[in-house]
């Protein structure tokens, strides 16, 4: 596959080189960019993002980035977005006061303080860690990059923030914190994770080859 | 569920990992990125890298052993050491760490974790407190002039447990959640290297008053040890150092050991 060509959007987030790290060592070979002609020319797209809504969403601003990324993901073209760059999928985020790119419906809201876990003690916040993710077993939700991973796998998690997500078909899986953190989301094309593949060993790694393997299947 | 977390800390002077027991006595003990997969491969559920480079102009050092361990590891890396501004948390975080962690310059300047959270966001900044018990309480001049016992049971400790400071750690611990810091580090210099349990009356009065993840770290010499830290000291995550390095304990055998006390652990065998 000589001319699949990847796009990794850099949004300034810190975590952009893990992400292309984790990406190569699966055998891909990616152009970390901000040019919307890069992007608008990819055969598959990676949003990843860490760190502030307002910064991140800033930074795409600035570059006129929104209408490129809302054009990818509206073409049907596979476009993974990694925990921050999940949650700007949606609508707005109480964490900022920039709207997202509104890609999907719903927003993000701060996780409840408070909320006392199975050992009596209240859940610490940022929700940090490793933490298991159920997948709803609805064939549609089981987007192909999703397809081999074990119920209730360990994948590793950090955020204060978590996406309530209006149409609940868009939640492909959760994680128990309390409540049901969304841990994924799939709308036919677009693939988020609230976890951080690039940081979750080989069941992370196992989704960065899988999106690669799929993209490059459709290209 | 959310799983506790074991995280292995390697020491690192000038591109190799060493080990001090109570911050001295120093011994050479491999090559980082090496040492990182074997942890890994173990079911480390992070690695802690401190660096203990003392000259600044080795500091690059550093940073290439993070882009090194990086490029081979895919667990969640914190580094520390020499940590002064947001520019050098920058590095560390471009460079492939997760997490960066501050110490003594977060004590001279406490707005430094209030701009890098800001910038990076609080689940980059791990505030690390060196602390250690007062043994007599010591003699503090109000501010009214009139002179009281100090109610600090615990006192910080800089620049690697050499420098006291009149800062109460407990009260630091909840300063620095409320100016942002993601996670607390905290390294209790009593029990460091004594192999004779985590100090869990810290550990306890911390996690009582702050609603950011706590690591737990110094003293850990048996699994039970570590299962206390969490029961006992309410810490969500537990380090160890060179328990782990001269094989003392396993990392599987700990977790093995914490999962059969009931504590939620991720089993990767």
């Amino acid at each position: 596959m000589k001319d699949f060509r990847l796009a990794i959007i850099n949004t300034g987030a810190a975590n952009i080189h893990s992400v292309e790290k984790a990406v190569r060592i699966v055998g891909g070979d990616p152009v970390v960019t901000t040019s919307a002609d890069v992007i608008a020319d990819a055969h598959a797209a990676i949003l990843p993002g860490v760190g502030a809504n307002d910064a991140v969403m800033k930074q795409l601003n600035d570059r006129e980035l929104p209408d490129t990324i809302r054009e990818f993901a509206a073409s049907g073209r596979p476009l993974l977005c990694v925990c921050l760059g999940m949650q700007i999928l949606f609508e707005r985020s109480e964490e900022g006061e920039l709207p997202g790119l509104g890609v999907l419906g719903g927003e993000v809201v701060r996780l409840p303080n408070g909320i006392s876990g199975s050992s009596g003690l209240p859940l610490k916040i940022p929700h940090m860690g490793w933490n298991t993710v159920h997948f709803k077993d609805q064939s549609v939700q089981r987007h192909p990059i999703f397809a081999d991973i074990p119920q209730d796998t360990y994948f590793y998690f950090v955020h204060s923030y978590h996406c309530e997500v209006e149409n609940a078909r868009d939640v492909a899986a959760t994680s128990p914190h309390g409540i049901d953190v969304c841990a994924a989301v799939v709308r036919g094309n677009i693939v988020g994770t609230q976890f951080h593949p690039e940081k979750s060993g080989r069941s992370g790694l196992g989704i960065y080859a899988k999106f690669l393997e799929y993209s490059q299947s459709l290209t | 569920m959310l799983t506790n977390r074991v995280i292995p800390c390697l020491d690192v002077d000038q591109g190799r990992v060493v080990k001090g027991v109570s911050f001295v006595d120093i011994k050479d003990a491999g090559d980082p990125a090496e040492l990182a997969s074997f942890y890994d491969a173990e079911g480390a559920d992070e690695l802690v890298f401190l660096d203990i480079t003392a000259s600044s102009d080795a500091r690059d050092t550093m940073v290439d052993v993070v882009e090194r361990v990086s490029a081979e590891v895919f667990i969640p890396l914190t580094v520390g050491g020499g940590i002064r501004s947001r520019d050098d948390m920058r590095r560390m975080l471009e460079a492939g760490a997760e997490k960066v962690s501050v110490n003594s310059a977060a004590v001279a300047n406490p707005t430094l974790i209030e701009e890098c959270a800001q910038e990076f966001g609080s689940q980059c900044v791990v505030l690390a407190i060196d602390a250690k018990r007062v043994e007599e309480p010591a003699l503090m001049q109000r501010s009214d002039g009139s002179y009281d016992y100090a109610e600090a049971l615990w006192q910080v400790y800089t620049h690697g447990g050499r420098r006291a400071t009149p800062l109460d750690a407990i009260k630091w611990a909840r300063i620095g959640a409320e100016l942002g810091a993601g996670e607390l580090l905290v390294t209790s210099m009593d029990a460091d290297g004594q192999q004779t349990g985590y100090d869990c009356d810290l550990l306890s009065t911390i996690s009582a008053q702050v609603s950011i993840p706590l690591i737990a770290s110094g003293g850990a010499g048996t699994p039970d040890h570590f299962v206390k830290a969490v029961t006992d000291g309410g810490a969500d995550a537990v380090l160890a150092a060179s328990l782990f390095h001269y094989g003392d304990l396993r990392i599987s055998e700990v977790k093995s050991h914490m999962a059969e006390s009931g504590l939620p652990m991720r089993m990767i065998h």
